[in-house]
């Protein structure tokens, strides 16, 4: 290269195409609109930011070079400590640049909102999500199926996710469709998300729950076509699994590294039960049969607690 | 049943990597104690450290326990690295979970509770008694009695390495994995009690400042003149006075909880876990500004006496650092935005977290126009200070991206995360602290700290930063989340391998202060600061010999000016003996606070394994070393006017030769 200043512009921004480069399967490689919106709002944020941090980072190295004792040549000035000039544009600046913040975080954690029904023509598809230890369970309950450690939806469809744990916190996140929202025993927390690209997308575990919590993966498959999706819905019924209080019991047992499973569902309470798990001793206050037969369900499953997530070694 | 649930497999023989780490430290303790034995010093260290009740002593001892602490907590660090650039693609790595997930608790309790907190706790003891022109603290004592209990607390995170095992939860310790259910053993246990026990003893140091700068300020210092390291230490003071307890009761329930089957944050019984989360960083936020305050007012001290020239915005900082501390209590929501609370709640926590930036960045600038006009000398401390403030406002512009709830969703406990906080608490705090300790060491031992090792650390501390934390911004984005054991994606593994690479600069960083400490005592005669006042500095710290007497101001001095010592040396009377000294009221040592820190520590390892005789043994002994205290009336002494006479002569003849050469 013949200029050397162009030269060393490239040489800057190396380590920056590097970084686009790599960021493929992250956050910056948005799949959803939930997502795509959230990394643009990282965007914008920056850039507003930048708009202080960049002067302050060169006027730190230009007054640093400039006012170095060698150079006597700069004015010295040891009492001059005090400008009401100086002091209003720092607090001002400042003050209007967080102002500018703080209406685009009004407006996007609204927009954003975790809880908030995404706009669609199409109806959700109901997800119920358990976190064990170590997995993930999926319940649809209006099609009857569940999964272990593999999730399934058409694209451009919205999922409405319920989520739980029957063990300790953990953060149901799928990165390239957007936000993750913790999962905790004894609470229900919702999450909407939707893919516009067909794919298979990682899912994890983003909250720290013990031993096997680094293999508590899995996948978020989003399928070109309806068809699709109702194929791998009839695979699921088809596995021969049923799962029931006691398929569930046994499934809650710790275990890592789990390959997907497929259930039909054969008890459809399951997922408002094991929420009162943490509420047992209800049976009482039920009065409806729907209410008994909840109530029954959840005595059961508080028969077995999952045992101790840490091996003594 | 005597040793409770405390037996010989509790001791982890089949484990080499713990059993080579505990035989290192133990050969280390016997040198240390031959070395004494054969020189003859344990009456000496006995009567001038071990039962000091001086101020300076004190955080001198203070910052011995944080470095050595710093050293095991980089271990960790250093073993979390190597396990993550070998554990890729599905390999296991050196470490399994039961292990690992020990190392990464450990690392940041050890760092937060036992590095940090007495790194700065030292800085302020040696510092604000002397910036202020007083004789020691308001309660000598008590000061004795939180460094003991600190140091309880210390050997009961290092017992754990070799005797049960430390929590596997994380250093939030979040129910229900802290549970008794998900974490049966005594890991928790000593988590709690080492940090009940140290943040006792950092509550009653709070109390024991604020009360020294009220009522013990040198004739003449209005509270608007105190210098701006006191300042801010009185901010994060009043923090801590104010955020102590909701962690000291948090930990308390949390203990009912694993004792008394109490469910105050377990979901059984009506308990609730998101309680937890909300009193731990009702704590845990305030905790990074008792950090990081202290280490701004280094900052502010270090660019107005290297740049010679007064602090522009003297006012506007202690505003600022005020707005800071108020603020830093009301924004602890930010950490937990994805627990689902509403868009309201959640939008007026991020712009609350914003607006913090606010008074931040009005200290940047007001650092920078110290350097504007000014002559800046490039001495180490200063390099640490130029390093902190471009490191620092990237770190600054990361922390107000995460307040951003809707960004917060995606980056929340990813990597991006804890690059973030290292880049303000590495960038923040241990910058400033580093910069402390090399503008401080003069005064405290008489004699500079070598500069050219002190600049090769700060460089392989900076550059070393960069690489060990910028490739952890880029997993983050990536989608990699934090406390992993291993990883499967191979687009991340370059970066997990420079994040080694920066850590081990980081590490040369390490070696280097070490050597610059063994260099320096060597060549101690050569650097010797005889004048006192080594940098032409500001404040009363400086008026005083190096190392100060034990009454540090043979005469109180009286205040005219933020900058006391300058315009005393301006009006020609700095210096200036009197014509007759007055005896000194001093407070004699005792060794009452080391009695009952070493019966508080038994007290703690007795309730970890349930011995229950060993805990009365314990609770008997604090209470009846706090009444022998109570009724010891020989605590306190006067220094004759002849002996301060002799001693401030021979200062000033000292200082006669330093302006002579």
């Amino acid at each position: 290269m013949k200029n050397p200043r162009s030269a060393r512009l490239l040489w800057g921004l190396a380590p920056l195409a590097l970084l686009l480069a790599g960021c493929q399967g992250g956050i910056l490689d948005p799949k959803g609109q939930v997502a795509a919106e959230e990394k643009s709002l990282i965007i914008t944020a920056t850039l507003l930011m930048l708009l202080v941090v960049i002067p302050v980072i060169v006027m730190t190295l230009v007054f640093a070079w400039k006012y170095r004792a060698s150079n006597t040549a700069a004015e010295y000035q040891p009492k001059w400590s005090h400008s009401n000039k100086i002091e209003a544009v720092v607090w001002i600046v400042p003050i209007i640049i967080v102002c500018c913040l703080a209406v685009v975080t009004w407006k996007t954690t609204h927009k954003l909102d975790p809880y908030r029904p995404l706009d669609s023509d199409k109806p959700p598809i109901k997800v119920q999500v358990v976190a064990l230890n170590w997995k993930w369970l999926f319940i649809y309950p209006d099609l009857g199926i569940a999964t272990v450690n593999e999730l399934a939806f058409p694209k451009d469809t919205p999922v409405n996710f319920r989520i739980t744990s029957d063990v300790a916190m953990n953060s149901f996140f799928i990165p390239q469709l957007g936000g993750q929202i913790y999962a905790m025993a004894g609470m229900e927390t919702k999450l909407h998300l939707i893919a516009n690209e067909a794919g298979s997308y990682n899912g994890i575990s983003a909250n720290y729950s013990g031993a096997g919590f680094s293999g508590m993966k899995f996948q978020a498959i989003a399928t070109p076509t309806e068809a699709e999706f109702d194929a791998w819905v009839k695979k699921a019924r088809a596995s021969g699994n049923t799962l029931d209080a006691d398929a569930y019991l046994a499934l809650a047992a710790p275990s890592e590294n789990n390959p997907p499973i497929y259930y039909s569902v054969g008890e459809p309470r399951l997922f408002d039960a094991v929420l009162h798990k943490y509420m047992a001793g209800r049976t009482s206050l039920a009065a409806t049969d729907e209410e008994i037969k909840l109530a029954e369900l959840t005595k059961i499953l508080c028969q077995t607690q999952p045992v101790a997530a840490v091996k003594e070694h | 049943m005597l040793l409770g649930k405390l037996t010989l497999d509790a001791i982890p023989f089949h484990e080499p990597i713990v059993m080579g780490a505990l035989g290192g430290a133990g050969l280390v303790g016997l040198v240390i104690i031959a070395l004494i034995t054969k020189f003859g010093k344990w009456g000496y260290l006995w009567r001038e450290w071990l039962t000091t009740v001086d101020h300076k002593k004190i955080g001198v001892m203070y910052i011995i326990v944080a470095l050595v602490m710093l050293l095991r907590g980089f271990a960790d660090a250093l073993m979390m690295r190597a396990q993550l650039a070998m554990a890729t693609d599905g390999g296991a790595g050196v470490f399994p979970p039961s292990h690992y997930d020990q190392i990464f608790t450990a690392h940041g309790v050890i760092m937060i509770i036992f590095m940090a907190m007495p790194f700065m706790t030292g800085l302020m003891n040696i510092v604000v008694p002397l910036q202020i022109g007083a004789r020691d603290v308001a309660f000598p004592f008590l000061n004795s009695l939180s460094f003991y209990l600190l140091v309880a607390a210390a050997a009961l995170v290092n017992l754990s390495l070799g005797v049960g095992n430390f929590a596997r939860t994380g250093w939030v310790a979040y129910p229900p994995l802290a549970g008794l259910q998900f974490s049966p053993d005594v890991g928790v246990d000593y988590y709690t009690w080492a940090l009940q026990i140290s943040g006792i003893g950092t509550t009653l140091t709070a109390v024991n400042f604020l009360v020294t700068v009220l009522k013990m300020r040198a004739p003449g210092m209005k509270l608007m003149q105190m210098p701006i390291f006191t300042w801010t230490c009185t901010w994060a003071n009043v923090l801590i006075v104010a955020s102590f307890p909701i962690l000291t009761g948090a930990l308390a329930m949390l203990s009912l909880d694993r004792y008394m089957d109490f469910h105050f944050f377990t979901a059984e019984a009506g308990g609730n876990a998101m309680m937890y989360l909300n009193l731990f960083w009702a704590w845990g936020h305030p905790e990074v500004y008792i950090l990081v305050l202290p280490a701004f007012g280094i900052f502010s001290e270090v660019v107005s006496t290297f740049t010679g020239k007064r602090l522009f915005g003297h006012t506007s900082m202690i505003v600022a650092s005020g707005v800071i501390s108020v603020l830093g209590f009301m924004v602890w929501l930010h950490h937990f935005f994805t627990m689902g609370s509403g868009a309201n709640v959640n939008a007026f926590f991020g712009i609350a977290t914003m607006v913090i930036s606010v008074p931040t960045g009005v200290k940047l600038f007001n650092w920078l126009f110290t350097i504007y006009r000014g002559r800046l000398r490039f001495e180490p401390p200063i390099l640490w200070t130029l390093g902190f403030m471009v490191t620092f406002s990237i770190g600054g512009m990361t922390g107000v991206l995460m307040a951003v709830p809707g960004a917060d969703f995606v980056l929340h406990n990813s990597l991006f995360l804890i690059a973030h906080f290292h880049n303000t608490i590495i960038g923040g705090a241990v910058f400033g602290y580093l910069a402390g300790f090399a503008f401080w060491f003069p005064k405290v031992f008489g004699f500079k700290l070598n500069p050219k090792l002190g600049k090769a650390a700060f460089w392989f501390w900076q550059v070393g930063f960069f690489f060990a934390f910028m490739p952890l911004y880029v997993l983050g984005f990536l989608g990699m989340t934090r406390r992993l054991n291993h990883t499967n994606n191979p687009a991340w593994d370059i970066w997990l391998y420079i994040a080694l690479f920066g850590a081990l600069l980081i590490a040369c960083g390490i070696a280097c202060q070490l050597l610059q400490l063994a260099v320096s005592l060597i060549e101690r005669k050569k650097n010797a600061d005889l004048s006192g006042d080594p940098w032409n500095g500001h404040t009363l710290e400086w008026s005083t010999s190096s190392p100060p007497p034990s009454y540090n101001f043979a005469v109180l001095p009286q205040v005219h000016d933020i900058d006391a010592f300058t315009d005393m040396k301006e009006k020609g009377v700095a210096y200036a003996a009197p014509a007759k000294y007055e005896p000194i009221h001093m407070p004699k040592n005792t060794a009452a606070g080391l009695y009952i820190g070493g019966f508080t520590g038994i007290l703690g390892f007795a309730l970890i394994w349930h011995i229950w005789w060993m805990a009365i043994l314990g609770l008997v002994g604090i209470i009846g070393s706090m009444l022998a205290r109570a009724y010891d009336n020989d605590r306190d002494f006067y220094i004759q006017p002849a002996e301060i006479e002799a001693t401030e002569r021979a200062a000033a003849e000292q200082r006669a030769r330093a302006v002579a050469a």
